[in-house]
């Protein structure tokens, strides 16, 4: 076939994308305290600023944990969009000071993806944030972007975590003062540290029963003047335990069981064992990060056009060790958790599929196959936990990792005998949070695009069948299915 | 050749079938890759295995259905495909398609808008019609890279990873050895699949081979309810319904790139997703609700005219070079043969592979990236 080139490939991606929608200055994203006051900042110097905050999520998303690990414990009142909007200005006068010095609020609408071209990419026109609502979503481009998306929980799983009313001390705080729709009333309290003592506080400041701390280490762990008021508030901190298991019915949690055989009537467990600064955007523009223990794991590490503030950035460094810390808790968790007990809820994968890098159930498992272990994983190389979730699925499913990524770290540094921070942890990528394909889909997808849209590469001699190559075949071949490439 | 040493740089699936092929003939084998089996477009992506243009074809055909067996472990492969019309055009040259695929004796059907439902409930009543492969099919890109490692493993074969291949070392016109910043790896014969980087470590031994490297994309829903065949294709895209029910689409524009010889530095996905999305709600209006949980991108190598590179050189005549050029997934059980073949006995047993030679190439223009636009963007 003579084919008669033009010097253009009219099916790559060269000036085929549309350009975003609007553009400003700077972009916040995250209504939190930092993310305002960067807003208002920007805005008194003369910026244009969008400020945009997720919240108020659907309840829908809020079910499936996101963002934060909400446990199933809001309330009916988080099905009504309107009635959590209000709810969330009337929990944050500061939003209207960001408006009122010129910066342009959306609220319920989540950014999922930063793209910027760098290495691998150099097709985009310029960088930009994608957004999305519940109606549609589009591209912003921005001069600098403030990711002030604060931290979210770390979930640890033990036996019977799994079900409704097992729930993260960010997500409690979140429903207790931003949304006003807590649904639990008994609540127990794991971990001792200021975040766990914070939480008690403010759940019992708004009326809820909070039966205990839970600690397994030996003595408290946060500040003295908050065991102190923890204690005045007649709230009692149990070391050296930890929970052995959670038992329930239909609406979740019905009691905890400790190691020592104490069992406690309850419908909510908080797990506040520790925050992990919120990165996934960084993440998924394959941003640097570092891990500091001191300030709650991965942060991001110097990204340009990217401004961290707030609890994004890293927790404040009181000089606590909170990797240390929470390899404890994994310890203690893992002495009492079970094989079968669910580590990746999203796709049921258990800790001994997970550490036996087994297949999910649906699949066989020959002989060969339960003969493959971590431990003979390890023997080709360092442990790397996206080839292990490719394996197992643990960190595949829906909610993309946000209970079990760094649980799933953890248990394997533990189980490789490494520390943790040596085996990389597993990536995230856009859209950062799910996203209907209708919502997600560029419905009016610029006529250049749509021009350059084949299947593959639109390469004519690369689907001709065999038989037919060198025959007048060809030739019908190219006209039919070929848009006019390189006659 | 049996008992000799085979080393194969790149740990792909290309280098991992030729691998395990060899190992089930008794020759030890040593694949070298410079990261984790699989890293690169042979774990990113869709799992297509319905290569009828390839000379690979039948023996691609004739394998897969076998291959969980083969290996011992699971690949996911399912059997069929579906090709659905979006318009009318798109139904004319379906049509086209199943006309010659009847002519060419593979089994196919022509489906009407009912049928297409029936096999596919994801459809809406928006296609013109749809064209049933009952041949090829797709399998899970992730598992069937480590079931070929584990087979060759199982087989006595040695993976080495996070060892990218320096260079050679070569005497009396052969390769004798093959060498890694830490350890040189003496051989009897090597097999370069190393993906786009084939070019710089052929050139190495003096050998021009011409390869274009590209980045494509793919987005990934929360799963959906099973559907009888999930091999679904058209308009434009195509993907596959995991076993788990994720719906896994490509398709789309490409992006040229420059790949040196330590390899991508990324793989970033880019809005094209929400290109991609559109089409898959359009393909599949019943799933415009499932949510999109990820989007990822692989980078692929394609030849001047788009059709595999693979063959046993005249000099060093103990080096088989193998790009599948872009569509290497699927064909991999039959490539690995093919290589064995060509490594051991210097010949294909059962296809004829004139087709794929280099020498196709002798004489290309030097300009022959810029003359077809593959050029990276400036
Ligand atoms: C988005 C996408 C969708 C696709 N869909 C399909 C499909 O549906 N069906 C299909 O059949 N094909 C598909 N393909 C193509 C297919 O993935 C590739 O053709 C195939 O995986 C190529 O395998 P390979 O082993 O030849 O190369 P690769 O997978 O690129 O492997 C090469 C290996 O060599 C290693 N390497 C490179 N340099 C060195 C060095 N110096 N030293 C040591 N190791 C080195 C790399 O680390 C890599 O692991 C798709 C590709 C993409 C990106």
């Amino acid at each position: 076939m003579e084919l008669n080139f033009t010097g253009t490939d009219i099916c790559a991606v060269n000036g085929t994308r549309s350009a975003p929608e609007t553009r400003y200055d700077v972009v916040v994203v995250g209504a939190g305290p930092s993310g305002i006051a960067a807003a208002i900042d920007a805005a008194t110097a003369g910026k244009s600023v969008l400020l945009v905050d997720e919240n108020p999520v659907s309840g829908a998303l809020m079910g499936n944990d996101t963002p934060l690990y909400f446990g199933g414990r809001m309330t009916a009142a988080t099905q009504n969009a309107d009635r959590m909007l209000e709810a969330i200005f009337m929990s944050m006068p500061d939003l209207e000071k960001a408006m009122e010095a010129g910066a342009e609020l959306l609220l319920g609408t989540t950014a999922w993806g930063v793209y910027r071209n760098g290495p691998g990419v150099a097709s985009l026109p310029e960088q930009v944030v994608g957004l999305a609502d519940a109606e549609r979503s589009w591209m912003v481009g921005f001069g600098k972007i403030v990711l002030a998306t604060g931290a979210r929980d770390l979930a640890l799983a033990f036996p019977g975590w799994n079900q409704p009313g097992v729930m993260g001390a960010a997500a409690l705080q979140m429903l207790l003062t931003r949304y006003d729709a807590f649904a639990g009333r008994r609540m127990l309290v794991l971990g001792s540290h200021d975040l766990a003592l914070e939480t008690a506080l403010l759940a019992h400041g708004r009326g809820v029963e909070v039966l205990g701390l839970i600690e397994t280490r030996d003595a408290p762990q946060g500040g003295d003047d908050l065991v102190a008021a923890v204690k005045a508030a007649g709230i009692p901190i149990t070391c050296g335990q930890t929970i052995a298991s959670a038992k329930g019915g239909i609406d979740g949690v019905e009691a905890a069981t400790l190691t020592n055989g104490e069992t406690i009537a309850c419908d909510t467990i908080c797990v506040a064992i520790g925050l992990v600064p919120s990165i996934e955007l960084v993440d998924a523009m394959h941003g640097p990060r570092s891990l500091n223990p001191a300030r709650g794991g991965y942060v991001p590490a110097g990204e340009p056009s990217v401004d961290v503030v707030g609890d994004c950035a890293g927790l404040p460094d009181t000089g606590f060790d909170h990797v240390a810390y929470r390899m404890d808790w994994m310890r203690a968790l893992t002495a009492v958790s079970a094989n079968d007990t669910i580590i990746c809820q999203c796709e049921e994968v258990t800790r001994a599929d997970l550490i036996g890098v087994q297949p999910p159930n649906y699949l066989p498992r020959p002989a060969a196959m339960c003969a493959r272990s971590l431990e003979t994983l390890l023997k080709d190389g360092p442990a790397n936990q996206d080839q292990i979730k490719r394996l197992t699925r643990a960190g595949m499913g829906v909610c993309q990792g946000r209970r079990c990524r760094d649980q799933v770290a953890m248990l394997l540094a533990l189980e490789s005998g490494t520390p943790f921070g040596t085996i990389p942890l597993a990536s995230h990528r856009a859209p950062v949070r799910p996203l209907p394909l209708k919502i997600l889909a560029e419905w009016d997808e610029p006529a250049e695009m749509e021009a350059a849209w084949d299947v593959w590469f639109g390469i004519p001699t690369q689907w001709v069948p065999v038989e037919d190559v060198g025959t007048p075949y060809e030739d019908d071949h190219r006209e039919m299915l070929y848009t006019g490439m390189y006659k | 050749m049996s008992g000799s040493e085979v080393v194969i740089v790149g740990g792909g699936v290309t280098g991992l079938s030729a691998g395990w092929w060899l190992a089930r003939s008794g020759v030890k084998v040593t694949v070298l890759d410079k990261f984790i089996v699989g890293w690169e477009a042979s774990g990113r992506n869709g799992g297509g295995a319905s290569h009828y243009s390839s000379p690979l074809f039948d023996e691609e055909q004739r394998l897969w259905p076998q291959m969980d067996e083969l290996l011992g472990y699971p690949t996911e492969h399912q059997k069929g495909r579906i090709l659905i019309a979006m318009t009318e055009r798109q139904w004319e040259q379906y049509r086209f398609i199943a006309e010659r695929h009847t002519r060419l004796n593979h089994p196919v059907e022509l489906l009407d808008v009912k049928q297409v439902q029936d096999a596919v409930p994801l459809a809406g009543d928006n296609c013109f019609g749809g064209v049933h492969y009952k041949f090829g099919g797709h399998a899970n890109p992730q598992r069937t890279v480590q079931a070929y490692a584990w087979a060759l493993q199982d087989l006595g074969g040695k993976i080495v990873q996070h060892s990218p291949v320096t260079g050679f070392e070569t005497a009396g016109g052969k390769v004798t050895a093959v060498k890694t910043a830490n350890a040189t790896y003496g051989c009897d014969a090597v097999v370069v699949a190393a993906g786009p980087q084939i070019p710089q470590l052929m050139a190495q031994l003096g050998v021009d081979v011409p390869l274009a490297a590209a980045r494509a994309e793919m987005i990934i829903t929360e799963p959906a309810p099973m559907m009888p065949l999930g091999g679904v294709d058209g308009h434009k895209i195509y993907g596959r319904q995991t076993l788990r029910g994720n719906l896994a689409y490509g398709g789309g524009p490409h992006e040229w790139l420059d790949v040196d010889a330590t390899g991508p530095k990324a793989r970033p996905s880019t809005p094209l997703a929400r290109n991609l999305a559109k089409r898959l709600a359009e393909l599949l209006p019943k799933a415009a609700h499932l949510n999109v949980i990820r989007s990822w991108a692989g980078v692929i190598e394609n030849s001047p005219d788009g059709r595999p590179i693979l063959d046993r050189l005249s000099s060093p005549d103990n080096v088989t070079v193998a790009s599948m050029s872009s569509v290497g997934f699927g064909l991999s059980p039959a490539s690995g043969h093919a290589i064995r073949d060509l490594v051991i006995d210097g010949t294909c047993s059962f296809t004829n592979l004139d087709l794929l030679k280099l020498s196709r190439f002798d004489g290309l223009e030097k300009d022959w990236r810029e003359k077809r636009g593959w050029m990276p963007i400036s």
